[in-house]
């Protein structure tokens, strides 16, 4: 039903193991944080990976699904999947906004555009009150699912998390693999082509960053929730540089590239936070890498030797 | 920086190793959660768990039956990265307790994890009064200094020296604006005006001279600097520069902020802590004895900070009995700190409020000319001194919740 | 004196001269950037670091071997251009066939590790550095008290841009590199050495960056992240004066640099954001920048 190939359904079912296994011998907490970057990273794959548009400012749908969620959960006590919700809206929203005025460059001035946009969209948030400045909004409480099922226990938070993320996910896969996809590649290998084919291809672009941007919100919301903390942090372009490196990492346009890339950066953070400035020089370093020596990515090499699509 | 990674680690390395080697003492282990590697690290980062770990080494514990073992990361300044390293501490590293704790954001976020696993937190170097105000809690101190005190001192105090009017210029976000409204709250209750201000983007800004120029043009005798690291640096620099002949108020100033910019620049500024190594014999003391660990830099308050609340800690974590302490909830140990007053080289003698506000004195110092300097680090002289009981901002407005009004 | 809008002249002149030397570093960084952009088609995120790694050297320069100032106008440049060197050879000469993307990426983390490293180093708080004693002092202009060494600064960048911009479009040599960009192949068969030649246009724009970095040292916080700070104004500068034009990096600099400095007047907290605001304005009305030719 998820137009999965023969090779991506046991893909899918490793990965869907391991997400059920991993909390009862892995830190849950640590693994939330890793599946909201994973489907941040995810969603951002579906704008750059299958559009190949590279856009620079995706932290501010992030931050703001974050915002939103944490903001409709404390102050008007929604639950948290409607908090989420809202939270996913609210990136879709703003990335109208942005991809209505991006769309209509291409390569580094599209880039650029998202750029500036996503600056102002951190200016804003720096500013207005709702957002509580450099401290965030902070003790944002779990709630109840449904109104029901208390989230305080990390387990039960984890279920929700991992659930947003295999929709999410399952979410991207049918996307790329629908007729709507063939085309989004076709856009991207050719655009012009596309366009004298009939397809209105600047339509099809705005519908896909808007998809991108509500996803990414979703992550956010999620990764706020789960933390009761939305913060500056997310609309930085620090992040949209972070969300960036975590794709290319596992691999731009594989469906579980960027899963990979968000496990890996998310370990390194986690496992290199007492090293200080040393976190800093280690992505460099692995964005040279990457450049250098494995351009598609961990899971886009190692498909390309084994000829598979991953 | 004479303080390297590779020494920290061996040093660890260093403490943890005689506890494997005797598994059956109890051990406390306290997590230093400090900026190792962004602005703030040379206001806290590696020199503050160099003060803690001298802390142990005062207070002696391989005698008196147990172990501490440190352990540190790195907040990046950023409350979401904090808040998730202190959870994870908290619930799977067997943290006891977590000291320093960053700048505000990081602080309240700290402690918001600390209450909600009812686990120890005692803040150092975040600045925010709010955390023993509105969002103030059972599990958490706030040892060092905060907004409310620095307003005091450098507002109130300036006033009563003849810095009646003031301009400030205030980095653009929550921080920059709260001390701005304090210190101007104090600055008009001692019979000054504030004759205006101007919010700078933040972070962003570079260049600093146009909004000098407009503090100038004001006529203020004072400037009020209400921003922290390289924003100060550069408004200070470009003061000089300029040529701006009104007095300069650091609200939030550190040692190492003077020590980076030299005297030749920095003299005449005005600025608050509540520790100076060279204030009297104790601080000396104390001073001397980091030397021997650290050559190259002293400590100012936020990292001296860090030496008195792990001292307090551990004197009452022996006096209770280890095991017992470890026992204990996060509530029930700050309760036994607060009970104990405390007495140190660094802030002498104090006591901890209800409120879980340490106090202690405040200092109003002025930046010496390069002539008056007998050496490196000799920066400092005194110009006034807010007595313990009038340092803090009095229990009763500070509307914490722990407090029944 | 008179008002304009409610607000002094005095003041308002002032805000301009003071925008038109801020204007001068993002000149000076900006023709760098479009140098390299125009010649190497590279976006050079690193350029940011390589401004802070001109101040650092300068610095180093005065505090271990007591060499001042006006020497280190004249080393560090060189010094951060063989560095540029290194980079290019080992680096950014594998990227010149691929999608812009990369390169930017490729430098961005050039960035990061330059400066995770001065940071190990150095701190954070910065290092002191002293105007020059030639230049201190000022000169009261009657609407505001102008420091020499802004003067200097101004004087400077205006210089060095104009002759850059003089060889690039008036000599013989700008006439070879231009040509290399339209077709290597033709001007190799000239037996002109391209590859030489791009390596050496990459040390030159990064050797301006360690130019304005050391010009940048005595005014403001000589420190690690003192270049992040910059580099995305100035690329905002670059697209704006059109990706790769050499005049339009250098007038867009003063420019916005003006902009800015009125924007400190009128909307204090919004100088930061204010380029980006009139770059996405440019990039939708214009999308070859102001001064750019073509495009998309």
């Amino acid at each position: 039903m998820f137009g999965f190939t023969r090779q991506h359904g046991i893909a899918f079912l490793v990965m869907f193991a391991a997400v059920v296994i991993a909390p009862f011998f892995l830190y849950p907490v640590f693994l939330m944080k890793v599946l909201c970057f994973a489907l941040f990273a995810c969603a951002y794959n579906l704008l750059i990976g299958y559009v190949g548009l590279g856009s620079f400012g995706h932290a501010a749908f992030f931050g703001m699904g974050g915002y939103i969620a944490a903001y409709t959960a404390k102050k008007w006590g929604f639950n948290p999947e409607i908090a989420i919700i809202t939270g996913a809206a609210a990136g879709a929203a703003l990335g109208a906004v942005f991809g209505w005025l991006s769309i209509r460059r291409q390569g580094i001035y599209f880039a650029m555009i998202t750029l500036a946009l996503s600056q102002m969209v951190y200016f804003f948030c720096n500013q207005a009150s709702f957002t509580g400045g450099e401290d965030g909004i902070q003790q944002v409480p779990r709630g109840n699912l449904f109104g029901l099922i208390s989230l305080q226990s990390d387990m039960a938070m984890y279920v929700v998390v991992s659930v947003v993320f295999l929709f999410g996910f399952l979410l991207i896969h049918r996307i790329v693999h629908s007729p709507f996809g063939q085309v989004l590649k076709a856009i991207r290998e050719n655009e012009p082509r596309a366009t004298s084919l009939g397809y209105r291809t600047n339509d099809y672009k705005l519908i896909v960053f808007i998809l991108s941007a509500g996803i990414a919100g979703l992550a956010g919301g999620t990764k706020s929730l789960v933390f009761g903390i939305a913060t500056l942090t997310d609309v930085a372009n620090a992040m949209s540089g972070e969300v960036i490196l975590m794709t290319l990492l596992g691999g731009m346009g594989t469906i579980f590239g960027p899963v990979l890339g968000a496990i890996m950066i998310g370990s390194i953070e986690n496992y290199l936070a007492q090293l200080g400035a040393w976190f800093a020089v280690t992505q460099g370093v692995i964005f040279v890498l990457c450049i250098m020596f494995f351009r598609r990515g961990l899971l886009g090499e190692l498909a390309a030797r084994l000829k598979l699509s991953l | 920086m004479s303080l390297t990674r590779r020494g920290l680690l061996a040093a660890t390395a260093a403490t943890a190793a005689p506890f494997s080697a005797r598994a059956q003492r109890p051990t406390l282990k306290i997590g230093v959660l400090t900026d190792l590697a962004g602005v703030y690290q040379d206001i806290v980062g590696p020199l503050a768990v160099e003060c803690t770990r001298l802390a142990i080494a005062d207070f002696g514990v391989s005698a008196k039956g147990f172990d501490v073992e440190i352990v540190t990361a790195d907040h990046q300044n950023k409350p979401d990265i904090g808040a998730s390293l202190a959870r994870q501490w908290y619930d799977r590293d067997g943290v006891d307790i977590i000291m320093e704790g960053g700048s505000s954001g990081v602080a309240l976020a700290v402690a918001a994890v600390a209450k909600d696993k009812n686990k120890a937190y005692i803040n150092s170097g975040g600045a925010t009064s709010d955390l023993t105000g509105t969002m103030c809690n059972a599990q958490t101190l706030h040892w060092t200094y905060d907004t409310y005190m620095l307003a005091k001192s450098t507002g109130g105090a300036m006033v009563k020296a003849g810095g009646d009017s003031w301009f400030f210029i205030t980095a653009d976000y929550a921080f920059g604006h709260a001390l701005t409204r304090d210190v101007g709250s104090f600055v008009e209750q001692g019979g000054g005006k504030v004759l205006g201000k101007v919010a700078t983007p933040f972070p962003g800004t570079t260049d600093f001279s146009a909004f000098l120029l407009q503090a100038q043009a004001s006529g203020a005798k004072v400037i009020g600097l209400a921003n922290a690291g390289a924003d100060t640096i550069n408004c200070i620099k470009q003061a000089r520069e300029f040529g701006i002949k009104a007095t300069l108020g650091g609200l939030l100033v550190f040692l190492s902020d003077v020590h980076s910019l030299g005297l030749e620049v920095c003299n005449g500024l005005v600025l608050t802590e509540s520790f100076y190594w060279d204030l009297n014999d104790r601080t000396r003391a104390f001073s001397e004895r980091l030397k021997a660990k650290s050559p190259a830099r002293r400590a100012g308050m936020a990292q001296a900070g860090c030496y008195s609340s792990a001292l307090h800690y551990l004197k009452v974590a022996n006096d209770v009995g280890v095991g017992k302490f470890k026992a204990a909830g996060g509530a029930d140990v700050i309760e036994m700190l607060k009970k104990m007053p405390t007495d140190d080289d660094v802030f002498g003698a104090g006591s901890i409020r209800p409120d879980g506000r340490a106090i202690h004195p405040s200092y109003l110092f002025q930046v010496k000319k390069p002539s008056e300097s007998k050496g490196p680090w000799d920066y400092y002289k005194l110009l006034s001194t807010t007595p313990t009981d009038q340092a803090f901002r009095p229990i009763a407005d500070g509307r914490c919740p722990l407090i029944k009004a | 004196m008179f008002m304009i809008f409610g607000y002094s002249s005095a003041l308002l002149f002032g805000q301009l001269l003071l925008g038109l030397i801020n204007g001068a570093f993002y000149a000076l960084l900006s023709l760098g950037l479009a140098i390299i952009f125009g010649m190497l088609n590279i976006v050079n995120f690193a350029h940011g670091a390589l401004f802070m790694l001109g101040a650092f050297v300068a610095w180093a320069l005065l505090e271990f071997l007591g060499i001042p100032y006006w020497w280190s106008l004249l080393i560090a440049p060189i010094v951060v251009g063989a560095f540029g060197i290194i980079l290019e050879k080992v680096f950014i000469a594998r990227l010149y066939k691929l999608d812009h993307l990369y390169g930017l990426l490729l430098t961005f983390g050039l960035a990061l590790v330059i400066e995770g490293l001065a940071r190990n180093q150095f701190g954070s708080s910065g290092m002191p550095f002293a105007i020059p004693p030639e230049l201190q002092g000022g000169t009261d202009l009657g609407f505001m008290f102008m420091p020499n060494y802004r003067g200097w600064v101004v004087l400077a960048s205006a210089s060095v841009c104009l002759v850059v911009w003089l060889i690039i479009d008036k000599t013989s040599l700008g006439a070879n590199l231009r040509a290399a960009t339209e077709n290597p192949a033709l001007v190799q068969s000239f037996g002109i050495n391209v590859p030489r030649m791009i390596t050496l246009t990459y040390a030159a724009g990064v050797a301006l960056a360690a130019f304005a970095g050391v010009l940048a040292a005595p005014i403001y916080s000589v420190n690690p992240g003192m270049g992040s700070s910059f580099i995305i104004t100035v690329f905002a500068v670059v697209v704006i004066g059109g990706m790769g034009s050499i005049a339009g990096s250098i007038l867009t600099g003063f420019g916005l640099g003006i902009v800015e400095g009125l924007t400190k007047v009128f909307y204090p907290q919004g100088s930061a954001t204010v380029i980006f605001v009139v770059m996405v304005i440019v990039l939708l009305t214009r999308p070859a920048g102001l001064f750019g030719r073509g495009g998309h």
